[in-house]
């Protein structure tokens, strides 16, 4: 009896669960067949062109399977992208984690006129790449003599002239420099989400360190450091997607140039000023590779999370 | 499903009226049916009710001339086209960014997707090899013929844009590329004639560079390009550079690796800030006096005389580039007709005005560069341009690679990122190498 009283329970349940299921589904089935055709179906035809030959306007393809990804691989352009990459990367996410930890610390001290500078640090991110790229094309400005503008002209008149440099154009190691304008656009943004995660600490955790006499050092090294570890990941994850597909910021800058060429300035060039359509898929893929490497780690675990 | 009521939302995109009759029947279950069945309704209906005008004759002209002198050089031709035809509207298509590097994209795509425009801009040459060889244009050697454009485009221009005995495009205008720009004022200062070997150009650079001016002002990558197809130019003459097009002329002979070391040594006598700059700014460096010469093509005239405001001869001067004399390194804007193009016949007659005497003076002197045709009359145009109508009528004539004459689109970016690496790292060997490869690749 108990049996299948659990049975019709189980059976209602189902029922139940398909009822809900069949408008849940009606409702999301426009986005699902949009995505899957304009993202996944588009996915795939760039994979497929990848394959191919395919140059010059209009032309048709003949498959030559990988040799495109191996060819870049020996690409000098490719390296440079390669370097270009790894370095905005490595400094556009290591100085925002760190600025953004930081001014999220001192938010959190709740003293006055904190809303005030909350906005403050935020506001940059507001602005777009292109508009922020601009005004930094001006402030990078490497002329010297009496052309010297922007940061080098302040930096001579404060008498800190050691400090003047060719900024973006320095050879193999300019990409920091345009990592500088990134960072402060989106360092308030790493900021906003540190301070949420500090926020939803406990004070009961704090306090009871206190009184085991922890100091204030310690209590954020060894307690809220590794509690809001999951943000920081979602924050490597957000910024790292930016930083591989760094485009409107660079062309803003400094145009389409080689010293500060990355994969997709390459992929657009080469589709679109040389029609070299199955090298620009490939280039494509790279990147879209490089970002699931970040992106889907981060997904499955999100998602064992959540299953739990 | 009774959705008869949804049905009839299509029209107008009342997406408040859907949004309305989901809230009532909230509770519903099928009304989330019904609602999602609408909202896709709703995207077919906006996008069927964005339907074309149709009736009336227009012609939709795609060009990159949305700014400065290009612009005005466009609305001069529309007002000469709207003065012979009166009856077809001329739609204006143009997307900005300069030489086209936002312009190419779009047209890439609208023809990829079958929406050709009815006249689309490009530069006589190989430039437009890759939409000839897919098929994309008519060509119009009919209208050569019944124009009899055949006698007043010069015979040395027609050969550089016909491809197996046939025309495809009709230019409009003619630039001169060759070009060094100087500033009087520097010059006389400092005691120096303009030079006319890259040898002098180097003694009167080394000169200026101790009295504290910079000999030659560069900018941003492509005025390198520009900049070497004018030492290339220069150090092998004009018809071994011409012969690097058309495969006569070794990528790997010494007069190229010679050209090559001119080029390296011409980085060192130039401003420090050239890949911050665009043409304008490194233009201006000359007029300023900051730096003496400047390799550019010939629009930098009409940016110095409408843009600026100076007078020729005083505020700037020009020469050909070293070596180049008597050499006319040309690129030239031209319309084509795209196959299965809309407005067809419309299209034609706008072609016909482009390629017309009257619609080339109105044109060329707001754009500020010379007719392609030769009988236009001279005396309406300003000082500069009547003295490239002459050397135009008597020069050898070579083609422009960064302007899309000699080389097709993908040998242009292959020479172009083998030139950014040498800019960077110095190896000639490997700069040569990389041009003989790109060459063998065509």
């Amino acid at each position: 009896m108990a049996i299948t009283q659990a049975k019709a329970k189980k059976a209602r349940y189902r029922l139940k669960d398909l009822k809900a299921w069949i408008p849940a589904m009606l409702l999301l089935s426009p986005s699902v067949i949009l995505l899957a055709i304009f993202v996944y179906g588009f996915i795939g035809i760039t994979f497929s062109i990848s394959l191919n030959e395919q140059k010059g306007s209009g032309a048709e393809g003949t498959f030559i399977g990988f040799d495109n990804y191996v060819a870049l691989l020996d690409d000098q352009r490719f390296h440079i992208d390669i370097w270009n990459t790894a370095l905005f990367s490595a400094v556009f996410i290591g100085v925002s984690l760190a600025l953004g930890l930081g001014l999220a610390i001192l938010l959190d001290q709740k003293f006055k006129g904190e809303g005030f500078f909350r906005t403050v640090y935020l506001f940059p991110m507001a602005i777009s790449f292109i508009v922020s790229g601009v005004i930094w094309r001006w402030l990078m400005n490497p002329a010297t003599g009496d052309r010297t503008t922007g940061l080098n002209l302040l930096f001579e008149n404060v008498g800190l002239g050691f400090l003047v440099n060719e900024w973006h154009l320095t050879p193999t190691w300019g990409m920091a420099a345009i990592a500088l304008p990134a960072i402060w656009q989106m360092s308030g943004y790493t900021m906003a989400l540190f301070l949420a995660g500090l926020r939803s600490i406990p004070d009961e955790v704090k306090e009871a360190a206190r009184m085991d006499g922890a100091s204030e050092f310690s209590i954020y090294w060894r307690i809220i450091l590794p509690m809001i570890s999951p943000v920081a990941l979602s924050a490597i994850v957000i910024l790292g997607h930016i930083s591989l597909k760094v485009f409107d910021l660079i062309i803003a800058v400094a145009g389409k140039q080689l010293i500060l060429d990355v994969p997709s300035i390459y992929m657009w060039s080469t589709t679109y000023d040389a029609y070299n359509f199955g090298r620009g898929a490939t280039l494509a893929v790279y990147i879209l590779v490089s970002v699931a490497v970040f992106v889907v780690p981060y997904l499955i675990l999100t998602n064992r999370k959540e299953k739990r | 499903m009774g959705n008869s009521k949804i049905m009839t939302l299509g029209n107008g995109c009342p997406i408040r009226k859907v949004y309305k009759y989901m809230a009532i029947s909230k509770k519903k279950r099928l009304s989330v049916v019904a609602a999602a069945a609408a909202l896709a309704l709703v995207f077919t209906g906006c996008a069927a009710t964005e339907g074309d005008s149709e009736g009336a004759a227009q012609v939709e002209v795609f060009s990159w001339w949305t700014g400065g002198g290009e612009a005005a050089g466009l609305e001069a031709l529309v007002a000469e086209f709207n003065k012979v035809y009166p009856d077809i509207e001329f739609v204006n298509a143009a997307v900005a960014g300069g030489a086209g590097t936002n312009a190419k994209a779009v047209l890439e795509t609208r023809l990829s997707a079958g929406d050709a425009p009815d006249s689309f801009q490009g530069h006589a040459g190989a430039e437009l090899m890759d939409y000839i060889t897919a098929g994309r244009l008519e060509d119009l050697t009919f209208l050569y013929d019944s124009e009899g454009w055949k006698d007043v485009m010069p015979a040395t221009l027609l050969p550089l844009i016909t491809v197996d005995g046939k025309i495809y495009s009709v230019p409009v205008n003619i630039h001169r590329a060759n070009v060094m720009w100087n500033n009087p004022t520097v010059l006389a200062d400092n005691g120096i004639e303009v030079p006319t070997t890259w040898d002098e150009f180097f003694t009167a650079a080394d000169t200026l560079k101790a009295a504290g001016v910079t000999p030659l002002a560069l900018g941003e990558q492509w005025t390198q390009l520009h900049l070497f197809e004018t030492v290339l130019l220069g150090a092998l003459g004009t018809d071994a550079y011409n012969g690097l097009w058309d495969g006569t002329t070794d990528w790997g002979s010494a007069d190229v690796m010679e050209a090559i070391d001119v080029f390296g040594k011409l980085l060192t006598y130039t401003n420090d800030d050239a890949a911050s700059l665009s043409w304008q700014d490194a233009a201006q460096l000359v007029i300023d006096g900051d730096a003496a010469f400047n390799i550019m093509g010939d629009w930098a005239e009409g940016y110095f005389r409408s843009d600026l405001g100076l007078v020729e001869n005083e505020g700037y001067g020009w020469s050909p580039t070293p070596g180049s004399v008597g050499t006319f390194q040309f690129l030239s804007d031209s319309f084509t007709l795209p196959v299965g193009a809309k407005n067809r016949d419309s299209a034609i007659s706008w072609l016909k005005v482009a390629g017309s005497a009257a619609g080339q003076d109105a044109f060329n002197i707001k754009k500020g560069s010379i007719p392609a045709r030769n009988d236009a009359d001279k005396s309406i145009y300003p000082i500069y341009l009547q003295s490239a109508m002459d050397d135009w009528g008597s020069n050898k004539i070579a083609g422009s690679l960064t302007h899309g004459v000699t080389a097709s689109n993908a040998w242009k970016a292959e020479i172009d990122t083998a030139m950014a690496l040498y800019v960077v790292d110095g190896d000639a060997d490997a700069f040569q190498a990389a041009l003989v490869t790109a060459a063998e690749a065509q």
